[in-house]
């Protein structure tokens, strides 16, 4: 790029002398163009990613209890405390830390396949016309588009123990349970939160599932039909192999999704949820502002940090490197 | 070929027991914002001993519901638009342009864009009690804050999906503009603009449901004057009563106008959402 800027107005000398500085400033102006357009998103982006990201990882060095947050930057420097107690998995602290994880592991893993799973089938079973799809498909949609709030407070209404729908059925009308369970705490919160999770979650599988399945040829099931394959064996040689670029990425949103959650277990239990279902966000969060410990708040964000980082980068390795082979 | 009667009984079977777990809850939600206290306090019951507007009605006067609809309509709205029309000029300059650090622009809004909230959180809340205290600008508990916290979501998102919409439109269309004597800026606002608005009316619509729905720095970054309906509705529960008719019609008030826009915009929300993961 330098070399071509310096030979440009050696050309120019002669005959058109006056165009010159018009042409470079013409120039200049173009190549300059990117970075104005750019320029409130990358501010934008600076204020409200970048720098709080980077105090993030100061803070995480500083012993940031309730007495420094009024001016944080006064806080004494604790060097790898915060780290150090938030790995220590013997005491109180890392081994909460350490539970929540699992927990959150556990719990993402099992939403994202049952997401995946119903919003495939749902999909597949949608992919034909039959009367009423279009009514199906809008009501499907529905959890997708509620506000978090206001669809996770309905279902903590039906998770009520006294006057609770779940509980009417389970054990008024069906006589499942010998006692009323309680389902927001206790062992069962865990299984409220993924019914929760994959019933506002499902849909949007379904959506992209959908959006994948419109991409297959029909040729393709034609072909298949007179080589005499069925319905069942076209979705199984044909629709399914077809999917797996879209199930690729998919399965990355679901997953970071479902793991970063915090509106779900958060409306559904409160500032501090049970133990069954401390989903990382919430645990941070009630480490540092119901406990008031910003430090190591800090030092747990960044680990989570880490952890999305090696995770995001290891699956679009691990998955470009599959499509790379596949396509040779 | 008619599909088989084993896939027509399965479709049918799978179908009815998905649409009874997706719909159970809207109808407990509707049912019950119909109900009098003492069906909702008591043991559940499916239909309603009376039908009552009550509900409807009280819920303006327990909680200043209206003062908080204000506020989520004032916060999401802004976040909207600020986001939107920041990532208007971002995406043309990634669609249309090459230039140095294009490659990090994108791959940094995208990886944003996977972060959880709570990672910006603590330090944002740090930063504006740490601005309050030395210059008296009171970004903690403002609207202001509220809505710039709202971009660390709104944004990234904005920006990669109106790169994807942009790729859309033909260059032909713009290029043919640039040769006709417009300014790049004239072919964004002439040509690409236009033929991108469902596009752009999508992700304004996206951005709102996000910012309508947020709750992680709705309850930390509010206070009584500036609170959004997230956190105000945790009101209609008092030590001696929950009142769940109440929540649950506002909860209904509250939801109404972004199902509707959802649904009336689903085929170009659609569209944008999975424009880039089917590519």
């Amino acid at each position: 790029m330098t070399t071509t800027a310096l030979k440009e107005p050696v050309r120019e000398t002669s005959p058109g002398a006056a165009r010159a500085p018009r042409r470079r400033a013409g120039r200049i102006r173009r190549l300059s163009l990117p970075y104005l357009l750019l320029l409130p998103a990358l501010l934008l982006e600076l204020l409200v990613h970048l720098v709080p990201m980077a105090i993030g990882i100061v803070m995480s060095f500083k012993e940031l209890t309730q007495f420094y947050i009024r001016d944080w930057s006064t806080a004494p420097w604790s060097g790898l405390d915060n780290y150090r107690v938030s790995v220590d998995f013997d005491a109180p602290v890392g081994k909460a830390l350490l539970q929540s994880f699992g927990v959150t592991v556990g719990f993402t893993l099992l939403s994202v396949g049952l997401c995946w799973l119903i919003g495939t089938a749902a999909a597949v079973f949608m992919q034909d016309a039959f009367r009423g799809r279009g009514l199906l498909r809008a009501l499907f949609l529905v959890p997708y588009a509620l506000p978090v709030y206001a669809a996770v407070i309905t279902w903590v209404f039906m998770f009520q123990h006294d006057n609770g729908l779940v509980n009417h059925v389970l054990h008024d009308q069906l006589h499942l349970t010998g006692e009323p369970s309680f389902w927001l705490i206790g062992d069962n919160s865990f299984y409220a939160l993924l019914t929760v999770s994959v019933w506002k979650g499902w849909p949007f599988a379904f959506l992209i599932v959908t959006a994948g399945l419109q991409n297959i040829p029909r040729e393709l099931y034609e072909a298949a039909a007179l080589d005499g394959a069925g319905t069942w064996q076209q979705i199984r040689r044909i629709t399914l192999p077809s999917l797996r670029a879209v199930n690729q990425v998919l399965v990355l949103v679901l997953f970071l999704w479902t793991f970063n959650d915090f509106n779900t277990p958060y409306v559904l239990f409160g500032k501090a949820a049970p133990e069954a279902a401390d989903l990382i966000s919430v645990h941070i969060y009630q480490s540092s502002f119901v406990t008031w410990n910003f430090g190591t708040g800090s030092a747990m964000s960044v680990l989570l940090l880490l952890f999305l980082l090696v995770v995001t980068g290891g699956y679009l390795l691990l998955t470009s490197r599959g499509r790379r082979t596949a396509d040779a | 070929m008619a599909p088989p009667r084993s896939f027509l009984w399965s479709r049918r079977v799978f179908l009815t027991l998905l649409a009874a777990f997706v719909l159970t809850p809207v109808y407990v939600m509707v049912s019950s914002s119909l109900k009098p206290l003492a069906d909702v306090t008591g043991r559940f019951r499916w239909l309603p001993s009376r039908l009552t507007i009550r509900p409807y009605i009280d819920i303006w006067s327990t909680v200043p519901l209206a003062k908080y609809f204000v506020n989520s309509l004032i916060v999401a709205g802004a976040a909207t638009v600020c986001s939107v029309v920041v990532a208007v000029f971002a995406a043309y300059a990634v669609s249309r342009h090459e230039f140095r650090g294009k490659r990090v622009f994108t791959v940094t809004v995208l990886s944003t864009q996977m972060l959880p909230g709570i990672l910006f959180l603590l330090p944002l809340f740090l930063i504006y009690v740490g601005i309050g205290n030395t210059t008296g600008i009171a970004l903690f508990g403002s609207r202001g804050g509220l809505i710039l916290t709202y971009l660390t979501f709104s944004l990234p998102f904005s920006i990669w999906m109106l790169i994807g919409y942009f790729d859309s439109v033909p260059r032909d269309l713009d290029e043919a503009a640039l040769v006709d004597g417009c300014g790049p800026l004239g072919a964004l606002f002439r040509i690409v603009v236009p033929a991108a608005v469902p596009g752009i009316v999508a992700v304004a619509v996206y951005a709102f449901m996000t910012a309508w729905g947020e709750v992680l720095f709705a309850s930390v970054m509010t206070n009584d004057t500036t609170r959004t309906l997230a956190v105000g509705l945790q009101g209609y529960s008092t030590l001696n009563d929950v009142y769940w008719n109440q929540i649950m019609a506002a909860s209904l008030v509250v939801s109404v106008p972004v199902v509707a826009g959802f649904l009336l915009l689903q085929r170009y929300l659609v569209a944008g959402l999975t424009a880039g993961a089917v590519k």
